[in-house]
């Protein structure tokens, strides 16, 4: 086997760069989010105990290390085919409504918000959570800081560690809940709803309150008619920690719903010479380009897709706050079912339904009582062959699959991280934006950040997207001039 | 010098007893003394392979596990020149192996983590070698990563209760020195002579299967107080 060493400290950070190509006339003719980076995890863990999985791919990213920490605990209990004690299940949802929290959280205050709450066309050097923060007041800033601790605190408690957490075992989960614990949690989780519901009203506020932005999400420039993917409880509910996988399309209409397991047949992978993304796409219609509508197999999984393939939300305010979000957006109720919102930055506000959503779920779990359980641990005695696990990460349905030989050492590992899902149309928004935004070599700051805007909104990942590590990365670098001419090339493994 | 037949020493200027033939490693520690050892284990025949123990005896390098105490000796110990050597000698074990603490089940009982800390070694001042090493998975009660194995020889050195050796050396004098698990035996180990060989370990090299994090991350022994902290006084 060839030896591959990966140096830890370089890889740490997602890179992306956006390039634009202008025409003739200066108007945009192509526009990409290249990835020029690499993470290697799917081959470096061939070889290990499988049972590490959950802290060696949690390690693939600091922003959601609960993602890949769940779906690799979830893939170890389908490999050694043992069924967690609903204690188990519970506990673990808990814990990641607490991650859901505090990530969305980060996301609209820290990444999404400077955009919309300062203004696309702001000062670049304000516009950032400091800017936020001065303009909506320190007051909201304490929340927001606050609301990551307790959270975080939270995670720390259950899992083991603030940030990596390690209690995730095949069948089981390394702590139980004391009843102090439960206690704490219960008064945070209350506090996580407050924090929600004042986040919408803030929402409400600043964006929907200003015809500009509202505009601006309503815009053509910032809509596409994609598949939406998520996952769903029994009742075609959203659902973060378990369920099937649910596809409506741009109609509203259920393309497929699936168990996690069976995603090899419903989801194929395509690689483009110009990206090491690779980008996922619907089996069940097919590859038809960086196309929208029903005969494009791209699909996207975001907090708006979750929404948009759901129908509805199983908690009471955040129902209520669902039902809203689509009557504002002038969607029509269909067959019981609204139909879906194809513009990408309300993106924005369908995750802030979710962070309400998983708030009011931990006050539920909390009370449960079978939350503090101490039937957290199961004796795993089967032989491991095949897992697959999945969770909804922030960014989008998070698929592991390993396979291991008869004493579990790791044989084959497949990682399809959210932010891959989502490699097609952010590709597509990025080109869309652009040629909405920028005419005739007109290129202000504030435009280039709307086509920022146009992938912001998918949050995605970099770092965890870049992981397959064949040892000969393409990369292709051009370099254009207005006139369509190629200046430079500079080229490394392109077929 | 001779106190109640005991031994008298000092160690950094502490006066110290000891009995006839003790180590001095021993005598420290029943003197409320840390000297950090890792091949080390009391109540086994001492190794000196690790040579973390490295103590100055009258001015001479000497390994405290395997240098019997002698009336009237000065030991020092917790001197600014051993404690660079220790750390260093550290350092070489974490680059010749693969010691990825975060994903390791002994991360927090570790006591080659532990005196990483205990030493403030925050990068290895050494090129990484990262050799491909392995797992033996094939045995029931036992993982066996070689990746994490820092030769210290005590699998070796301890036997089962009715005195069998589960682990050996192979490839002596070779590159490729490594230890080997009687697959059979180690099958056929009980939970608890399985726990024992995985705790006798000071790393995470063996590992007891189907027991990962019954001591969640936190409570662990080094999690609160260096290693060390329980014999100093
Ligand atoms: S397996 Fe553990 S106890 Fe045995 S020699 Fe290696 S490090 Fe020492
Ligand atoms: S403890 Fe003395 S040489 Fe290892």
């Amino acid at each position: 086997m060839e030896r591959i060493s990966i140096d830890p400290i370089t890889r740490l950070e997602g890179h992306g760069k956006i390039e634009i190509f202008l025409n003739d006339e200066g108007n945009v003719d192509n526009a990409y989010l290249q990835i020029p980076e690499l993470r290697g995890f799917e081959q470096f863990s061939i070889g290990r105990p499988a049972e590490e999985m959950p802290r060696i791919t949690n390690r693939i990213c600091g922003v959601c290390p609960e993602a890949h920490h769940m779906a690799a605990t979830k893939a170890l209990d389908d490999l050694f085919n043992v069924e967690p004690s609903s204690a188990v299940k519970k506990l673990r949802e808990l814990f990641y409504s607490a991650f859901y929290v505090t990530d969305h959280t980060v996301h609209f205050y820290a990444l999404g918000a400077p955009d919309f709450v300062l203004g696309p066309e702001s000062d670049p050097a304000k516009r950032n959570i400091l800017g936020v923060i001065h303009k909506v007041g320190v007051e909201i800033g304490k929340q927001v800081i606050e609301c990551r601790k307790r959270n975080h605190e939270i995670i720390q408690m259950l899992g083991g560690r603030g940030i990596h957490p390690v209690a995730g075992l095949p069948g089981g989960w390394s702590k139980a809940m004391t009843s102090e614990e439960r206690d704490q949690i219960e008064e945070w989780s209350r506090q996580n709803v407050e924090f929600g519901l004042f986040s919408l009203e803030l929402f409400d506020d600043v964006v929907l309150g200003n015809q500009e932005y509202l505009d601006l999400i309503l815009s053509d420039a910032f809509t596409h008619e994609t598949y939406y993917m998520g996952t769903v409880n029994e009742d075609n509910q959203a659902n973060f920690y378990d369920g099937d996988i649910r596809v409506v399309g741009p109609d509203g209409e259920e393309l497929v719903k699936y168990p996690p397991s069976e995603y090899p047949a419903h989801v194929a992978e395509r690689v483009e010479p110009w990206s090491y993304l690779k980008f996922p796409y619907l089996k069940d219609v097919g590859w038809n380009g960086f196309a929208d509508g029903k005969d494009s197999g791209v699909y996207c999984c975001t907090p708006l897709s979750r929404l948009n393939a759901s129908d509805g939300l199983a908690t009471p305010k955040a129902q209520e706050h669902f039902e809203r979000f689509y009557e504002t957006l002038g969607s029509e109720k269909i067959n019981g079912r609204y139909q879906p919102v194809h513009h990408r930055l309300a993106t924005h506000w369908a995750r802030l339904i979710e962070l309400l959503y998983s708030a009011e779920r931990m006050v539920e779990l909390v009370q449960d009582p079978e939350i503090t359980s101490q039937d957290v641990r199961t004796v795993v005695t089967n032989t491991p062959d095949e897992g697959v696990g999945s969770v909804e990460a922030p960014r989008g349905t998070l698929t592991h699959h390993y396979k291991t030989d008869g004493n579990g050492i790791l044989t084959d590992v497949n990682l399809i991280v959210g932010t891959t899902n989502n490699n097609a149309p952010i590709a597509m928004s990025i080109k869309k934006a652009a040629q909405g935004l920028i005419k005739n070599g007109e290129v202000s700051e504030g435009l280039l950040n709307m086509v920022e805007m146009a992938f912001r909104n998918y949050d995605p990942c970099m770092s965890c997207a870049t992981h397959s590590l064949p040892g000969k990365m393409p990369l292709e670098v051009k370099i254009y001039d207005a006139d369509g001419e190629e200046l430079e090339t500079h080229q490394q493994y392109v077929d | 010098m001779k106190k109640d037949g005991k031994l008298y020493f000092e160690i950094d200027g502490k006066p110290c007893y000891a009995e006839e033939g003790q180590s001095i490693i021993d005598a420290a520690t029943e003197n409320g003394v840390f000297i950090p050892s890792l091949c080390h284990m009391e109540g086994v025949k001492p190794a000196g392979s690790c040579r973390i123990c490295n103590v100055k005896v009258d001015g001479r390098n000497m390994t405290a596990c395997t240098t019997p105490v002698e009336d009237g000796m000065i030991v020092e110990n917790d001197i600014p020149e051993l404690t660079e050597l220790r750390k260093a000698i550290v350092e070489t074990l974490f680059v010749s192996g693969n010691h990825h603490c975060p994903t390791c089940e002994k991360s927090g009982n570790c006591e080659l983590q532990a005196l990483a800390y205990r030493f403030q070694m925050l990068v290895p001042r050494f090129p990484y070698k990262f050799p491909e090493k392995g797992v033996n998975p094939r045995s029931d009660q036992i993982y066996h990563d070689r990746n994490r194995c820092i030769l210290c020889k005590r699998c070796i050195r301890t036997v089962t209760k009715d005195g069998k050796h589960v682990f050996a050396y192979h490839g002596r004098g070779g590159e490729d020195l490594h230890v080997a698990i009687d697959e059979e035996l180690a099958s056929r180990l009980t939970d608890e002579e399985a726990l024992e060989a995985m705790e006798n370990c000071p790393v995470g090299a063996i590992l007891k299967k189907e027991r990962g994090f019954e001591v969640p991350i936190g409570e662990r022994k080094y999690d609160h107080q260096p290693i060390g902290s329980e014999i100093e006084n």
